[in-house]
């Protein structure tokens, strides 16, 4: 048993924008947004999640790859690390265009890796004889590039969507992304506050999984349990932080076991009994049986996280608030932030704000609005 | 006279403070006192279980260890010198009561809990929610449900549990091992306090039945009282196959404590031995298990089943083959468990600790894939709501007690529990004796206990920064060592202090 692992710690700010009509927003203003917040991290890394941003290739997967230096792992020659990657997603997938990410050096952003990112498909025949999905594939590709190759970090793997991140602060890692030359109809960001220097870009917030992307502020007090229990399902966590827990709990309870999204917010921060034996029988029968079933994943200690997926976008609190989670409306925008100042940063004139009741989701769909 | 044994303790009465009362006689069960004109203690029989020292209005009676001394040897303590001249006087094995009390490592005392600071925020149980509640049994690898309405609702129903509102269950202990009102007293607590407690291998006497619903039942090697209607009684039916105390040993009430309601509740004559084989003459594999296992099931509308084991060195091979056997909760007893009776060198001898037991288990049925598929019951060791908290920790779902409820209703650990005598009315089948043990009274202390606990616990959860217990529950990085050594760190999953 490998016990000897240690924790990643850190407080963050993060802010969110969904407009559920479909309509595009330019990276510039969740910048704006999250540069507000400049004093909720500490310059060791900034990070954003965008949707709808490569409509051109929408039906790629568009895997955004870094090449640096790997915690844990030996440094050689990204350029190497970079061709064997490429050979491998040769033989694995179906690369219609591969091309460096472009980006603005700076000098707040003095050193970065080498950023390249690839639209592919899966190859026709490839899934035959398997009882695996397109994303089923795309995950184990990820995770064999990430685990197999040194130096080579898949840090964004969706459709239509992309992650940007590095260490820095938020506002410099946008201008070095040049994310104003981008429009998606949702965004998240995150600001972070690491209690070690981390150095890593891989490290830095968003984490994704296909079109999923979490940014996330707290920091889980039942992290161990939920760790053992995500193992117990064949997932190795690498990153040992939070945001990884986050993504994979709702990896397992909604893609691979198929709990409605609602269901597993539920389950992450799960009702308290008092209020459960309150509840008419249905209702109450299925919370128990939440509890009963996924308490190992109930995430416990503080949060607030953004969840983007693809159709919409999910932000919720920990079962008591232990962190600051703000909501917004105007039109058919929703914003979502750490602070309400970085909501009106951007929106000065909401039609409706509020704090969110803990443990209480607010859930965006794309085309419906907050469901 | 047996003149090569020393007494053990030495009786003192303050004649001066002494009113002659003879509540002294009255009460030692182990007849210490005579009088003529002034009481005089035959400190050779003194057992030192202090029921006269709390009985003496005049706090007259001082009970000391026997001030002789023999020549020191470190191989050859007085212990083991006393059990040499005992046997060979007598020619008999040893026997004792309670748990084994060599001075083995204890290894929950190594084991230190975290708390937050700064980072994140610990929780104050006097002003949040703090749960307790837990459920005993098998849970689904996954739930199937939908939403209808925005309102969460089950497609198919999950297995019966048993619901718990402290992760603290009360440990099997026969009805001839304890005393009818002991009984009584367990299976009150466990209905006041949302618990359960086990019924031992020795049937369900009526006025118990309407307990039902806080009660395990035990079907054990001799099938004492097992008939469909008890099988039915209780909440689950648990199937002992060992005991932490005396692992692969059978049991052995010997018939003059077989009267008229242990005869009727045990359905055995009156006056007759009751020995439990040290196997079940029908399981003598893991297949006979799940035959036994799924007969039970059918018998119960599907009831959980719990095995119980003592922890022995294959104990994670074993959990697992049991889990796949089809039980619904692995009682894990640990080497430091009680007993009515067993052999004090088998007691002393056999047997592992739970805290590594647990942790193998644990970790064993997680790598199997299969820790939803039954609950983990830690026991044997269990002393207070810190052990209750490291064990779970470790990975156990719930901690059951027996030695801690038996000190909750007055005993005196005396280990004396083999001799049918104790003072307390607790391990003695004597009505003289069990008359002392008032249920309710009985009761009201074990729900003291209980909440005690309950609120430590709270408090531990707290400290830790969760509101749930299952967040606690197998957050092994909630735990430090302090002075175990690497390979036990290693078993233990548990990183050193300082890490
Ligand atoms: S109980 Fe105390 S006061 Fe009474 S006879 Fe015994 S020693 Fe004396
Ligand atoms: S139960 Fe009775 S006989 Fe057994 S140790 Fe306790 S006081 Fe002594």
């Amino acid at each position: 048993m490998d016990h000897w692992w240690q924790k990643d710690i850190s407080g963050c700010g993060l802010s969110g924008i969904i407009n559920w009509d479909g309509k595009r927003i330019s990276g510039a203003v969740i910048k704006k947004s999250v540069a507000l917040m400049h004093d909720r991290g500490n310059g060791q890394g900034g990070g954003f999640a965008a949707y709808g941003i490569y409509p051109e290739h929408k039906d790629h997967y568009a895997l955004h790859i870094m090449f640096t230096e790997e915690p844990g792992k030996p440094t050689r020659d990204f350029d190497d690390a970079m061709k064997e990657t490429e050979a491998y997603l040769d033989r694995a997938l179906a690369v219609d265009l591969a091309e460096d990410i472009p980006v603005r050096v700076t000098e707040k952003v003095p050193s970065h890796p080498l950023l390249r990112r690839y639209f592919v498909k899966v190859k026709q025949g490839s899934l035959k004889g398997t009882n695996m999905t397109e994303d089923d594939y795309i995950v184990s590709a990820v995770m064999h590039i990430n685990d197999k190759i040194d130096n080579a970090f898949v840090f964004s793997s969706g459709r239509n969507m992309g992650a940007f991140k590095g260490v820095g602060f938020p506002e410099d890692i946008a201008d070095f992304f040049m994310l104003e030359n981008y429009e998606g109809h949702t965004w998240t960001a995150h600001n972070r506050f690491p209690t070690n220097t981390q150095g890593w870009w891989g490290g830095a917030h968003p984490f994704t999984l296909l079109d999923w992307s979490i940014v996330h502020n707290g920091e889980i007090s039942s992290y161990g349990i939920n760790k053992r229990y995500l193992e117990m399902f064949g997932y190795k966590l690498a990153l040992l932080t939070d945001t990884e827990v986050v993504t994979y709990m709702f990896d397992l309870l909604v893609r691979r076991q198929g709990l409605p999204i609602s269901a597993a917010c539920m389950a992450v921060a799960a009702p308290f009994w008092k209020d459960i034996d309150r509840m008419e029988e249905s209702e109450r029968e299925a919370c128990e049986a939440i509890r009963m079933v996924y308490g190992p994943a109930l995430l416990n200690g503080p949060f607030a996280i953004l969840f983007g997926h693809g159709k919409g976008l999910i932000g919720m609190n920990d079962r008591i608030k232990l962190r600051p989670f703000i909501a917004a409306t105007k039109g058919k925008t929703v914003y979502m932030a750490s602070e309400e100042s970085a909501i009106r940063e951007i929106c000065p004139e909401p039609k409706e704000v509020w704090a969110p009741r803990a443990g209480h989701p607010v859930v965006v769909e794309m085309g419906k609005g907050i469901v | 006279m047996n003149r090569t044994m020393p007494p053990e303790f030495r009786v003192k009465i303050d004649q001066e403070k002494c009113r002659k009362c003879k509540r002294c006689l009255m009460s030692c069960s182990f007849g210490v006192y005579s009088f003529a004109d002034r009481v005089i203690p035959d400190s050779n029989k003194c057992v030192a279980c202090n029921r006269c020292v709390v009985m003496c209005p005049e706090d007259a009676i001082t009970i000391h260890e026997s001030p002789n001394v023999y020549k020191d040897h470190p191989n050859w303590p007085l212990s083991i010198r006393k059990n040499v001249w005992k046997q060979a006087e007598t020619g008999g094995v040893l026997l004792t009561g309670m748990g084994n009390d060599r001075p083995y490592p204890i290894i929950f005392d190594h084991l230190v809990v975290d708390a937050c600071q700064v980072t994140n925020p610990s929780i104050d149980p006097l002003r949040e929610p703090m749960e307790l509640r837990t459920f005993l049994g098998r849970k689904p690898d996954k739930l199937e449900m939908e939403m209808v309405g925005g309102k969460p609702r089950l497609k198919e129903k999950l297995p019966q549990n048993i619901k718990l509102e402290i992760p603290v269950i009360f440990a099997p202990m026969s009805f001839g091992a304890i005393s009818l009102n002991a009984h009584k007293s367990l299976a009150m607590a466990a209905k006041e306090s949302g618990t359960v407690y086990g019924t031992g291998e020795g049937g369900l006497h009526e006025e118990l039945y309407d307990y039902g619903p806080w009660t395990i039942v035990q079907c054990a090697s001799g099938r004492f009282g097992v008939h469909s209607e008890y099988l039915n009684a209780g909440v689950a039916v648990e199937i002992k196959i060992g005991q932490g105390a005396k692992p692969g040993i059978g049991g052995h009430l010997p018939g003059e404590k077989i009267g008229a309601e242990i005869s009727r509740t045990r359905m055995i004559p009156v006056g007759t031995d009751a020995l439990s084989p040290a196997p079940h003459h029908d399981i003598y594999s893991i297949e006979d298990l799940r035959q036994l296992i799924y007969a039970i099931k059918e018998a119960t509308g599907y009831k959980p089943v719990s095995v119980k084991i003592a922890c022995v060195h294959n104990v994670a091979a074993i959990a697992t083959g049991i889990v796949r056997a089809g039980a619904d909760i692995v009682y894990l007893d640990g080497f430091k468990g009680g007993t009515g009776a067993a052999p004090t060198q088998i007691r002393d001898h056999v047997g592992i600790p739970i805290e590594l037991a647990l942790a193998a288990v644990d970790d064993r049925l997680r790598q199997e894939g299969i820790r939803n598929q039954a609950s983990i019951v830690a026991a044997g060791g269990i002393r207070s709501s810190a052990d209750a908290v490291k064990a779970i920790a470790l990975g156990a779902d719930a901690c059951a007690i027996g030695t801690a409820a038996l000190l909750a209703m007055g005993c005196s650990l005396c280990q004396k529990c083999y001799t049918g005598n104790c003072a307390w009315g607790i391990c003695t089948q004597k009505p003289e004796l069990t008359r002392r043990l008032d249920p309710e009274w009985g009761a009201m202390r074990l729900n003291n206990l209980l909440r005690a606990w309950g609120h430590e616990i709270k408090e531990f959860l707290g400290a830790l920064g969760v509101n749930s217990v299952e967040s606690l529950r197998g957050s092994r990085e909630r735990l430090r060592g302090v002075g175990l050594d690497a390979q036990t760190l290693d078993i233990l999953g548990v990183k050193p202090a300082g890490r």
